[in-house]
């Protein structure tokens, strides 16, 4: 399969690439790992006139904490997360996410921007950085701007993100002491999508109970989607596995999954409520409760 | 239409090249550079028979575009043997029956090449996780495995 034709562009900088994207408007996509945007080309599933591609900016690969977030450059490579000790050691449930995203091979050419600024709602990272309250970095015209991560997600393939900006960082804010996080993904195979998956992030106050929460949902409908009353619902209690269940009643009903070969709305939604426990039990233990 | 000057090293022989923007890697390493070891099995970015090293990682050549590899060194299944010996990893699939069709073996090799690189005493899920991006519909994985460990033993 070949894509329909186009234009390459791939800028030195930072600020070439903007004014490329100024220039070409709807017209141009930014090209980074490639891994989602080139299948979709091929299949001729999407077309573009202009591709720039961001892979000679400087300075957009690192995994780094600095100023109370952990900051993750756009261009970061899924196998680069994957093989980080800091992230290991420090966010579990990036690990977990990397790891499960496509396959070893393609993750050597994903990058974490792309994941995000693809908004495929059946993308990983959107759940996790929903978990994580993160939030990313558009560079453009005008300079940076920063969009919490509930305001990226717009529809369907769609950000808040405009043509001429570019994600160039993801910031997630340290969790405090007594934090985990935890994602867990039911997939037929490798490589595939998730017919669900749930990303969970807790801290723990004095006495075992949950101080705050975050909660996101993959491939659970038309955009990724924060579990908000299961957060809410959590927080304060104690997570015995009678409230792990009850959150996972909460997060079914949030989920608004569509049928497909993976499995039907019921299924899914049944899928979502047994993964979200599982989540929340694993998040709990990372975070040195029970 | 829309082209550019590359040029990528190809198993250790530069290559200049005029290029379309939108030619896939795959396509240039076998329609242009006549290297068809490379295989293009699904198209799809899931299969992995299109596997190279760029740049000494593992990626799907059906999923990168020849002006990504501009400046890039390449290395295909047939930059594997050296003076007409096999590399360990072709003889350890010869030696173990790695392959049946060999659709896949170019890929199964390439990606068992690059493990290897990084880890020289992989464990058995090490390379069941290293090659889990690459499908093989023939034999199933174990004498795969074996063959990449058949390699390992051989460059310790």
């Amino acid at each position: 399969m070949i894509p329909a034709s186009f234009d390459y562009h791939a800028p030195k900088t930072l600020a070439e690439a903007v004014a490329l994207l100024q220039r070409h408007g709807d017209e141009a996509k930014v090209l980074s790992g490639g891994q989602s945007l080139l299948p979709l080309l091929k299949l001729r599933m999407a077309s573009v006139a202009h591709l720039v591609d961001i892979r000679h900016l400087p300075g957009l690969e690192y995994i780094k904490e600095d100023g109370g977030y952990l900051k993750i450059g756009g261009r970061t490579r899924e196998s680069a997360l994957e093989r980080s000790d800091l992230i290991a050691s420090r966010y579990p449930i990036l690990h977990d996410t990397a790891l499960v995203i496509a396959d070893p091979i393609v993750r050597n050419r994903a990058t974490v921007g792309g994941n995000l600024a693809h908004a495929d709602p059946a993308n990983d990272h959107p759940a996790t950085m929903l978990a994580l309250r993160a939030e990313v970095v558009a560079a453009g015209p005008k300079g940076e701007r920063t969009i919490a991560i509930d305001q990226l997600f717009t529809g369907l393939f769609s950000t808040s993100l405009a043509a001429d900006e570019i994600l160039t960082e993801i910031r997630v804010p340290t969790p405090p002491p007594r934090s985990g996080g935890a994602y867990v993904k039911l997939e037929r195979k490798v490589g595939d999508f998730a017919t669900a998956a749930v990303a969970a992030q807790v801290t723990l106050g004095r006495k075992g109970e949950i101080e705050r929460c975050g909660m996101g949902l993959t491939a659970a409908g038309p955009t990724p989607i924060r579990a908000a009353e299961a957060e809410r619902f959590l927080v304060g209690k104690t997570p015995d596995a009678k409230t792990l269940v009850e959150a996972g009643r909460l997060a079914a009903q949030a989920a608004r999954p569509s049928a497909d070969r993976r499995g039907s709305v019921d299924y899914k939604r049944e899928m979502v409520r047994v993964l979200t426990a599982r989540a929340l039990a694993a998040a709990v233990q990372r975070a040195g409760g029970r | 239409m829309a082209t550019h000057t590359i040029r990528v090293t190809v198993n250790g022989t530069a290559h200049d090249a005029e290029v379309e923007s939108r030619l896939l890697l795959v396509h240039f390493l076998r329609d242009r550079l006549r290297l068809t070891g490379t295989h293009i099995g699904c198209d799809t970015t899931h299969c992995g028979a299109c596997t190279v090293l760029v740049d000494g990682e593992p990626a799907k050549s059906c999923t990168l575009l020849a002006v990504q590899a501009d400046g890039a060194e390449v290395l295909t299944v047939e930059g594997l043997e050296k003076d007409g010996a096999l590399h360990p990893v072709q003889e350890g699939f010869w030696q173990e029956h790695g392959l049946q069709c060999g659709y896949c073996t170019p890929g199964m090799m390439i990606t068992g090449y690059a493990l290897l690189a990084r880890n020289q005493n992989p464990t058995e899920p090490e390379i069941r996780h290293a090659i889990s991006g690459n499908l093989c519909r023939c034999t199933g994985y174990v004498n795969i495995v074996k063959s990449i460990q058949y390699a390992a033993a051989r460059l310790r």
